[in-house]
């Protein structure tokens, strides 16, 4: 593949970004808006001139369309307005202070899935209907069925509370004694579907017709393996790295809730439970631009595999 | 469905004999299907044969861990309630909102998936965008948006939120089905003798794609019943005092430490569950798939 044929390709992909991003933010902002209830409802109700004030501070008192407009420009220059609850803070600060440890987490937690997964599935395709794999696949099953919100709670009381060998939840900054629970947790699920993935890609491929040409040859087996078979079974894995890059930003949440952890998918829970419109749309529009980018590096991870992609 | 001449060397068995055949010899499915039924039979019957209800706070036993001979079976939590009736209660919830979530998203995926397979276009082409796009956004986040907005601990806007969300692969599998049916000759004779357009729709295609949306319905389960309960999880689903799996589990990741049967109990359950309808699901996948024959 032609180097500058792909660097079009991605830059179209990133214009064609523009209209799904536009979409998730115009969608966000109405849907909480039109929405009954405020951030500002409490129990007591507030005095109304407080109430008027609160929400000429906050802009809430002029047209819907304005405040749409208004919204849209600070997006446009990376302002994504004041916390709602959080007073002291604006969305932006709150994202910039939690997004390296969230990211830090997410790109563990691929990785290790990716270091797991494939061999589990190579090993379990190599040594098919054997203990090995039988005991790879029931891993596999439990892997993909157990949430991570049972797995989490219950690795922190196995490991933190009973053996004690890792912290039960909490960070410390420059400690990665406390993300081994939290990585392990995000990964589990991953793993599991990259081993069944492989495994089930890798028996299809060592079928094909060009493997038994390269064994009649006399090929030694791992030469098939690694010369021949592994990477065009390796494509399937790849092109689920995009859902599975969903797949971890959605558990992140979890995670960092079970393990008390300082990360953007903590604030987005809390925005959602507290009704932090600013927090929760710029939460939102954060983990869509990362959502849109992460397919694209998959799709393109996918397209240098695959000699029969053609970016045109 | 029914293209027997595909496989001449065999006596005409259609996919879907075959399948239950293969199904019949699968050990596992059977056994989980079996545990299935019996954990919704205990958790629709069960709770009338202990004393307590879900909500009756018991001052005296607090907190206590399980005792078989004790009347609390499965102890109780830190304001005393049976964590047995309370448990199983949890399992009612989640699997009756699993089970409506499932309908919903059945619902909107077929009817989605049919008429954009149908009609085809530009029509076929917007409405498929649309599946794209949310495709390519988390599905919590619209869930997470609903909830912001709506009431919370309402079940109609859980239903809906877990449904709205759960439509998609639907609506992909059958267009893809429809798209297929569309150009067979019963459909062509229904048009031909002047059936209109949603008359093709409702009589000639939904009916005949229910094969394949039933055993994906069956996949579907296990997936609302882990949203259902990563809600209730975050306190965004299910609320207090009624219980579902995630909730109890949410209590019980908070007390594990002097507590840990409340996190056990109710994980315990929500893992066989799940494991079960998954084992399931696996083995009309595998039963249904023509290949590896």
């Amino acid at each position: 593949m032609k180097s500058p044929l792909l660097l079009a390709y991605a830059l179209r992909r990133v214009v064609g970004m523009i209209p799904t991003l536009f979409l998730i933010v115009s969608a966000s902002f109405f849907i909480v808006r039109l929405a009954p209830g405020g951030p500002f409802d409490q129990e007591q109700a507030l005095p109304p001139q407080i109430r008027a004030n609160l929400d000429k501070l906050y802009g809430l008192d002029r047209p819907l369309g304005v405040q749409y407009l208004h919204y849209l420009q600070g997006l446009a220059h990376g302002d994504f307005g004041p916390s709602f609850k959080l007073r002291d803070f604006s969305v932006g600060e709150l994202i910039a202070q939690g997004l390296p440890l969230s990211l830090s987490l997410g790109c563990a937690a691929i990785l290790l899935a990716v270091l797991a997964g494939v061999p589990l599935g190579i090993a379990a395709a190599l040594r098919r209907n054997t203990l090995t794999d039988y005991g790879i696949t029931a891993l596999v099953v439990f892997g993909i069925a157990l949430p991570s919100f049972v797995t989490g709670p219950l690795f922190a009381l196995v490991f933190g509370l009973y053996l004690r060998w890792l912290p039960v939840a909490g960070w410390e900054e420059g400690t990665p004694r406390y993300l081994v629970l939290p990585v392990l947790t995000l990964a589990l699920p991953v793993i599991a579907y990259i081993a069944r993935i492989t495994r089930g890609s890798l028996l299809e491929v060592l079928r094909a017709n060009y493997v038994r040409t390269a064994r009649a040859r006399g090929l030694g087996e791992m030469r098939v393996l690694w010369r021949h078979a592994l990477r065009p079974a390796l494509l399937p894995v790849v092109s689920y790295l995009g859902p599975a890059t969903a797949f971890v930003i959605t558990g992140s949440l979890v995670v960092e809730t079970v393990f008390g952890l300082p990360g953007t998918g903590r604030y987005l829970v809390q925005g959602a439970i507290n009704r932090d419109y600013t927090l929760v749309m710029g939460m939102i529009t954060v983990y869509g631009v990362l959502t849109l980018f992460l397919n694209l590096i998959a799709d393109l991870i996918y397209g240098w595999l695959d000699p029969t992609v053609r970016h045109e | 469905m029914s293209d027997t001449y595909l496989a001449p060397a065999r006596t005409a068995r259609g996919l879907w004999s075959d399948a239950r055949h293969r199904l019949h010899g699968n050990r596992v499915v059977l056994a989980a299907t079996g545990v299935i039924v019996l954990i919704a039979l205990v958790a629709l019957l069960g709770p009338a044969f202990s004393p307590y209800a879900d909500d009756s706070l018991d001052w005296q036993h607090l907190a206590v861990p399980p005792q078989l001979e004790a009347s609390h079976w499965l102890g109780t939590d830190r304001l005393g309630r049976d964590l047995f009736v309370r448990t199983l209660h949890g399992v009612r919830i989640s699997l009756l909102i699993s089970l409506l979530a499932s309908a919903v998203s059945l619902v909107i995926g077929v009817t989605w998936g049919s008429v954009a397979g149908y009609i085809g276009g530009r029509t076929d082409d917007w409405m498929m965008r649309f599946v794209d796009v949310l495709y390519s956004l988390p599905y919590l986040f619209i869930v997470i948006i609903l909830t912001t907005v709506f009431a919370r601990g309402s079940l109609t806007v859980l239903l809906i939120a877990i449904g709205a969300v759960g439509w998609l692969t639907t609506a992909r599998i059958v267009r893809g089905q429809t798209l297929a049916l569309k150009r067979r000759e019963f459909i062509e004779a229904a048009r031909a003798t002047g059936v209109g357009t949603p008359g093709i729709i409702a009589r000639h295609i939904v009916p005949n794609l229910i094969g394949p949306v039933a055993v994906y319905a069956t996949l579907t389960i296990p997936q609302m019943i882990t949203f259902e309960s990563f809600l209730s999880f975050l306190g965004l689903g299910v609320q207090e005092p009624l219980a579902s799996l995630g909730s109890l589990i949410n209590d019980g990741a908070q007390e594990m430490q002097s507590a840990p049967w409340m996190l056990l109990v109710p994980a315990g359950f929500l893992v066989t569950l799940l494991v079960c309808f998954n084992l399931v699901g696996d083995g009309l996948r595998d039963a249904l798939d023509p290949r590896d024959r």
